[in-house]
């Protein structure tokens, strides 16, 4: 597919960032990403896949640049409003002290770095106070902080935390 | 539920991502009803109060089951192997089941939300053609080369997955946008063989309770 992320493990190769996520979630299952109940299991999927198959792929580098630069900004920001309009509404029937109750799950590593994108490109997030709160929540969390875009090997200086 | 205690299923007759729960629903052998929502009708069906409650993102297909409703074809169709196991849709091997999300993920991720009804209707009726044709194209490409690893009869070895269910649809798409499916042999041969399938016929857009007189079989 040309894209990251892809994990090389265990013998083979894996794009697509959720099936990466199942897989390590089947082969390393402690602690969770899946809560065990399935209809839980079911939210979970649903709020990753509205991030990971409803938002992302839209606003994502290559569909930005065939959009034209002149419109991008506008572009991102409408597809991420829009987005985030439905998961702030899923979110208050789903969400705990995270997205889908209180353990961090699959749906809350699909938030952050979504929260980031609409940050990137100036979207006010007033308007979705349960995203917000959610966000907040899990950037205390120290894996959410080692995984940080501003803590990579690749980090430009300028950016670097 | 209905009275009856069926599942009901939102679905538009052409929408690929409802065909993929509708082949899901028909291989475990699941009885449901279907409440068709029409994407063009009334500006859009899927934009009313009614159906936005149902499902927030207001998009198809959504399945009511079990006391919850579900969006997301793709969780959908995990929930049901999850609930009723039995045929697979997804082998018992880690890194098979992690081949055959690769596939549906590239499909339901990569290709499909770029060319659905409401990203076409924002690159302009005059760029409509171009655009769905490169984004297929361009998805065909990986995807081929990704089949020639991975397939056997079908996507992932010999028994059909969750890959094939969203394979079909895709395919199906590419032709109505005509795309030329000559570059992709692996492709149109797994397609030709699922369509031979039961499940693949009776799910197919052209036997919906919604499909228009002019486009039933």
């Amino acid at each position: 597919m040309q894209q990251v992320p892809a994990l090389k493990i265990d013998g083979i190769t894996i794009g697509q960032s959720l099936a990466i996520i199942e897989y390590l979630e089947e082969t390393r299952p402690t602690p969770r990403l899946l809560p065990q109940d399935p209809k839980r299991r079911a939210q979970v999927r649903v709020i990753s896949d509205v991030i990971a198959s409803g938002i992302q792929p839209l606003q994502n580098l290559s569909v930005l640049k065939q959009v034209g630069q002149e419109n991008q900004l506008t572009w991102a920001q409408k597809v991420m409003r829009s987005g985030f309009n439905a998961l702030e509404q899923i979110l208050r029937s789903t969400a705990g002290k995270y997205c889908v109750g209180d353990e961090v799950s699959m749906a809350d590593l699909c938030l952050v770095p979504q929260v980031a994108n609409a940050e990137r490109f100036k979207v006010d997030l007033t308007p979705y106070p349960t995203i917000s709160r959610i966000n907040k929540t899990l950037l205390a969390l120290e894996a959410f902080q080692v995984s940080h875009p501003c803590r990579q090997p690749d980090t430009p200086p300028e950016l670097r935390a | 539920m209905t009275e009856s205690g069926k599942p009901i299923l939102y679905s538009y007759f052409r929408s690929s991502c409802s065909w993929r729960v509708r082949i899901a629903l028909a291989l475990k052998s699941i009885d449901y009803e279907t409440v068709p929502i029409n994407l063009i009708k009334d500006g859009g069906q899927q934009f009313s109060e009614e159906f936005q409650a149902l499902n927030p993102m207001q998009q198809v297909p959504a399945l009511k089951i079990d006391g919850i409703t579900i969006g997301q074809s793709l969780a959908i169709i995990e929930y049901l192997e999850e609930t009723r196991p039995t045929p697979r849709l997804l082998p018992q091997d880690p890194k098979r089941r992690a081949q055959v999300r690769v596939i549906s993920d590239v499909i339901a991720s990569g290709i499909q939300p770029l060319q659905n009804l409401s990203v076409l209707k924002q690159v302009g009726q005059e760029n409509q053609l171009t655009w769905a044709q490169k984004v297929m194209r361009s998805g065909f490409n990986a995807l081929e080369q990704i089949l020639r690893s991975t397939a056997g009869k079908y996507c992932v070895g010999d028994e059909v997955s969750m890959a094939d269910l969203c394979l079909v649809p895709q395919v199906a798409n590419a032709e109505r946008f005509k795309v030329d499916l000559t570059p992709y042999p692996t492709i149109s041969r797994i397609n030709k063989t699922l369509l031979a399938l039961e499940a693949f016929q009776v799910s197919h857009p052209c036997r919906q309770p919604d499909t228009p007189p002019e486009l039933r079989a």
